[in-house]
């Protein structure tokens, strides 16, 4: 077990799976020459050449729609958005292409693509560059949709999703890719897609965390645990196809939910938990769901404000407090 | 750009000149001296043009063409009978592009086109039975009755899809021709679209990038003149297209879209192009439509005098005279091939009816390659 | 060849479509691909284009006039080829377009949209025991009606461990009961019901007695009754109703009954069933009352489908006996046999409670002698039976015992008039009282 970044375990997961497979390649802009905007390809190019790390213009549509066409004829794309908030001009090859093309060719072409990069928000980076889209993906059958939140789970899940036939929408954080953790030296190490973690048990009230809100949501457990009250804190991992059963049965046993994110609080991935916790568990439900979204508001630039818009240890520890009839 | 090899855009003017036979659209300030040598000069060249191949394989392209005719015929049909669902796009008018660009290509080249691609789909080798049971939704369809009018495929016969968003497809061409080029491979990418795709910003990301990473992709353009109910003078502000290929240095031609040997002529010469070099090819293929958009086309935007005057050079019937006058053909071997065209159609239609629907399990299969249990360990 | 040309689908969503214009004359040539005629759709006015050759023949849907799709609305055809049978096909457009426009038979009783409305039907109840479960012990109690606030686990809790919430105290917000409320209740049971002394279950009265007091119960009306509700006020308000009663001699008829059951003790013929195979009989030779108002016709049948009314615990239904002038009586036994049991378990289809062309109510097990019907809409009449009993009557001067019986046929004015109706039941008696004529 080594400690690394974020970072550096995206980094290990593309340089392993493009050595291991000749038809995994990589391409985006700046990830190549640049080493990557945010460094995840740094020395992919020296290692593997310009043939199997390519830079992009800024046409996300168009290579988005290349990376589709390539999988087509049976390449592996590893297409990286500098940020998903330009994977925006790519949706229509995400969606109406690699979503959609395996069915509508009557299971003749599969599209075994990653889109990866950033997405949430950053610092202070504003509006159009700070947006969580995961729900947008989640809502169209056709994609996966995963959102690591630690060092072995960016690796080993980045590695199944290159591996998997199906596209997959690959969400990083940029807050996060200097956070550090343990990872298995192992260089067959994946973690299934389609499995929720439990970062930490506890009996008193379930946390559901994705991405960003995982590390908070351990802080605010940390401090309720000062406080008397256990929390449980999932993390689904996978959006889509999303674990919902391991969130049930931890609700079967703390009959508490709350469900924290970044992203804004309409049909969002807080509000699809919630339904399918009220349908699968209403009869265990002690309290009502709380969602702990990201405001619904378009991302400030002003510290003070951006602060306020991202949900933060002290709106979950009170969420905690509300459900678990402590106030 | 040094390596450059395209033809340059000057060059490209040239070989359009020589390589149309009919100007579809005279000026009309044209000198008619002028026209009638130009024509005379045509039937020279179309001469040459049937000397150039056999007759067995001149008999075949008349026969795709009928085929496309006569099945698309049977479409509207059954289409106006209630039997076929959803928006049905057809072909009629523009069988020439089709039938002559991809006799010029292998089995194993990609074929991808919009949503009105029935006709290059049979063009491409997949058979009229797969497609009328496509556009019944029956299980026996080339996509199981899950893709219909518009999503055509046949992963063995290399037709990677009708797509229904405008210019969609054309990335995703651009896509299969990098595949090609990864892999070593000489196999070319054929993709057809119609004019209206070229205002989509797809069009210009996909050109620009398969000359900056030189992708053997040949992009045809068929200009039947109508995006829907618009006109081209009314949707471009610059309306010579093969011109659009300046912007992105790619080699390009403007050619008859009525005469199937041009089409075949034009596109042997991009794929040599694309199978030496790796160099995509931009074709400008006039051509019109004789149909409607779609069977809900209330044809208000164009005249009967205009389809009129393009249906004089309705390019099966142009080919036929071709052939009959060489003596290549004669009247009664094209009786025969249009009742053999004719039992193909009506087999398939047949087929269709017959066949059954999807099975009810199919609507949750498709949807992934790998299926995930959630929660599986 | 003559081609047809048929109304075309021109847009996904069409159903018919309205010739505006016809762009051709019979008698025109016309080419594949040529504007035919202008149709009006749900969506715009297209063109239509003649997908064959030759000559327009015949115009069969003139301008202004509306089509199906997939009607026959014209021919092509070559100058002279004969097209009559091409032509004869095509209905004629008046009648075709009134029956298009008829109304949906209308269905009696129980509608299919019952089976969807079913879990709600069941949710609606769980929920009703649920707060039953906390209002009970509590009906006495006028002063407090507030809604009872739990959460889910709780109310799930109270419900297992037979727990009366309407004791507790909830501690959550706006005194929510929640789990730790039932938690704490449960680890001193004893206490629990104590802690409510104000309504000790043992003086609650009972809530039979509850009910005489108040004098009424208020249940919501299934949708069976609202179904009949609504059904029959529709027949007496716009049908013109009358009544004929005539009194019919049995003897015969029982011993025929008798006779054939004894031949056949499996038959299980009853009297009913004769009543149904000579209702049939008698409608065969009356077709002028096997018929139905339908505002703009009047429908005859060609066969006697006779609706018998069955009743139910929810209410009553009518399953058909179709064609039962073709049907033997031991058939006929045995398709009401099966026909009520489904009936009495709900489980008809719709298409078998539907559409008769004449019905039979008997209430004779009743002990009713005699009573009225109302029809059961769009059907020209009902025949309401009753009970057979022995009475004196006169017959060649003497006073006679015989088993009478009386019927009473509500008859539609609008489609049958009293002498029609009298000469039916004429016919009708005649038979009963001679089954003989069954056979002859």
């Amino acid at each position: 077990m080594a400690t690394i970044t974020i970072r550096e375990a995206l980094n290990q997961a593309i340089r392993e799976e493009l050595a291991r497979d000749e038809t995994v390649f990589l391409m985006g802009e700046e990830v190549a020459e640049y080493d990557g905007a945010y460094k995840v390809t740094k020395g992919l190019l020296h290692e593997f050449g310009p043939k199997r790390v390519i830079d992009t213009p800024i046409t996300e549509l168009g290579f988005a729609g290349l990376g589709v066409g390539a999988a087509m004829a049976g390449l592996r794309p590893i297409v990286e958005f500098m940020t998903f908030n330009f994977s925006i001009l790519a949706t229509d090859q995400i969606i109406n292409s690699a979503a959609k093309m395996l069915y509508m060719s009557g299971g003749q072409f599969n599209i075994p693509i990653v889109f990866r990069g950033p997405g949430g928000s950053a610092f202070q980076v504003s509006s159009q560059h700070s947006q969580a889209l995961e729900s947008w993906y989640a809502y169209f059958p056709g994609l996966k949709v995963v959102m690591p939140s630690t060092p072995a789970d960016a690796k080993g899940l980045l590695k199944s999703s290159i591996r998997d036939d199906d596209p997959v929408i690959f969400i990083e954080q940029e807050r996060m890719y200097g956070n550090k953790g343990e990872v298995p030296d192992d260089p067959d190490f994946t973690i299934p897609l389609g499995v929720a973690d439990i970062k930490r048990e506890g009996t008193d009230v379930t946390i559901v965390a994705r991405s960003l809100m995982v590390p908070i949501a351990l802080k605010a457990a940390d401090a309720l645990e000062q406080q008397g009250v256990s929390c449980e804190v999932i993390d689904p991992r996978t959006i889509r196809p999303l674990d919902i059963d391991t969130i049930v049965e931890s609700v079967k046993k703390t009959n508490r939910l709350v469900v924290a994110e970044e992203s804004h609080p309409i049909c969002g991935v807080n509000a699809e938990i919630s339904a399918e916790i009220m349908e699968r568990a209403f009869d265990y439900l002690d309290a009502p769901v709380k969602r702990v979204s990201g405001a619904d508001v378009p991302m400030p630039y002003a510290k003070n404000l951006e602060n306020l818009a991202i949900p933060d240890v002290n709106r979950i520890v009170a969420a905690v407090r509300e459900v678990a009839y402590l106030d | 750009m040094s390596k450059q090899t395209a033809a340059p855009p000057s060059a490209a003017k040239a070989e359009e000149q020589q390589s149309s036979t009919g100007v579809m659209d005279a000026p009309a300030d044209v000198d008619k001296h002028q026209l009638k040598r130009e024509r005379d000069s045509a039937k020279e060249r179309q001469k040459d043009r049937l000397s150039g191949l056999g007759a067995d394989e001149l008999i075949e392209l008349y026969r795709q063409m009928l085929l496309i005719r006569r099945f698309e015929e049977k479409s509207a049909e059954a289409y106006v009978a209630g039997k076929i669902g959803g928006f049905c796009h057809l072909y009629i008018g523009q069988e020439a592009v089709g039938v002559g660009a991809i006799s010029a290509i292998r089995q194993d080249d990609y074929v991808l086109a919009s949503y009105r691609e029935h006709g290059l789909a049979l063009a491409k080798g997949m058979t009229a039975r797969s497609i009328m049971a496509e556009l019944f939704g029956k299980a026996t369809g080339c996509s199981k009755g899950k893709g219909g009018s518009m999503h055509m495929f046949d992963k063995a016969l290399g037709f990677l899809g009708g797509h229904a968003i405008v210019g969609g497809q054309i990335p995703l061409a651009t896509g299969t021709a990098f595949a090609s080029k990864y892999r070593g491979k000489d196999q070319v990418t054929l993709c057809f679209f119609g004019e209206a795709a070229v205002n989509q910003g797809a069009f210009h990301e996909s050109l620009n990038m398969a000359q900056l990473w030189k992708l053997p992709c040949i992009y045809i353009c068929e200009n039947n003149q109508y995006g829907m109910g618009t006109s081209l003078a009314r949707a471009m502000s610059l309306s010579d297209i093969a011109q659009k290929a300046c912007a992105y240095e790619i080699a390009s031609e403007f050619v008859d879209g009525m005469d199937v040997l041009a089409v075949r002529e034009a596109t042997q010469r991009a794929v040599e192009r694309a199978r030496k070099d790796y160099l995509p090819t931009l074709l400008e293929v006039r051509t019109y439509r004789f149909m409607g958009h779609s069977m809900s086309d209330p044809g208000n935007y164009r005249t009967r005098a205009e389809i009129e005057k393009y249906q004089e050079r309705d390019p099966i019937k142009l080919f036929s005279a071709s052939l009959l006058e060489e003596k290549i053909i004669d009247d009664k071997a094209l009786e025969e091939i249009d009742r053999k065209v004719r039992e193909e159609v009506e087999d398939s239609l047949k087929f269709a009816e017959e066949s059954p629907l999807p099975d009810p399990e199919e609507l949750y299969t498709d949807v992934y390659a790998n299926p995930i249990e959630p929660g599986r360990k | 060849m003559a081609t047809k040309v048929i109304m075309p689908k021109l847009s996904p969503t069409m159903e018919e479509g309205q010739i505006s214009r016809w762009l051709k004359k019979e008698g025109d040539k016309v080419s594949m691909g040529e504007p035919l005629a202008e149709i009006d759709t749900d969506k715009a006015t297209m063109e239509m284009q003649a997908l064959a050759n030759g000559v327009l023949r015949k115009i069969l849907i003139s301008e202004g006039q509306s089509a199906p799709l997939g009607q026959l609305i014209a021919v092509i055809g070559e100058p002279d080829e004969d097209i009559a049978s091409l032509v004869s096909e095509a209905p004629a457009a008046a009648p075709k377009q009134e029956q298009k426009k008829e109304e949906p038979p209308p269905q009696p009783q129980a509608q299919p949209q019952e089976q969807p409305q079913q879990p709600q039907a069941k949710a609606a109840a769980a929920a009703a025991s649920t707060v039953d479960n906390g209002r009970q012990p509590q009906a006495a109690a006028s002063s407090d009606s507030a809604r009872l606030i739990v959460s889910p686990l709780a109310a799930r809790m109270a419900a297992e461990a037979g727990l009366d919430l309407r004791s507790l105290q909830g501690s959550g917000p706006g005194g929510r009961i929640i789990k730790k409320d039932i938690e704490a209740a449960l680890t001193q049971p004893k206490a629990a019901p104590a802690a409510a002394p104000t309504f000790p279950r043992a003086v609650e009265p009972p809530r039979f007695q509850q009910a005489a007091a108040s004098g009424y119960r208020d249940e919501p009306a299934s949708e069976i009754r609202k179904t009949i509700a609504k059904r029959l006020v529709t027949s007496l308000g716009p049908v013109p109703h009358f009544f004929l009663t005539t009194e019919i001699e049995m003897d015969r008829a029982a011993e025929m009954r008798a006779g054939i059951n004894a031949l056949d003790p499996d038959l299980k013929i009853s009297i009913n069933d004769i009543i149904i195979k000579v209702t049939a009989a008698a409608l065969i030779q009356h077709p002028e009352v096997n018929a139905s108002f339908q505002e703009k016709f009047v429908r005859y049948y060609e066969h006697a489908d006779i609706g018998v009314a069955v009743a139910i615990e929810e209410g009553l239904i009518t399953p058909v006996v179709r064609s039962a002038d073709q049907k033997s009586l031991s058939e006929i036994a045995a398709e009401v046999r099966e026909l009520a049991e489904r009936a009495r378990s709900r489980k008809l289809k719709p298409e078998e409670y539907t559409g008769a062309s004449f019905s039979i109510s008997n209430l004779g097990m009743f002990g009713i002698d005699e009573f009225t019907a109302v029809i059961n809409p769009p059907e020209g009449a009902i025949l309401a039976v009753g009970a057979m009993s022995a009475k004196p009557v006169v017959r060649e001067n003497q006073i006679v015992i015989r088993q009478m019986m009386r019927v009473t046929m509500s008859c539609d004015h609008r489609v049958i008039d009293g002498a029609t109706g009298a000469k039916f039941l004429q016919t009708f008696k005649k038979i009963l009282e001679n089954p003989l004529y069954l056979v002859v």
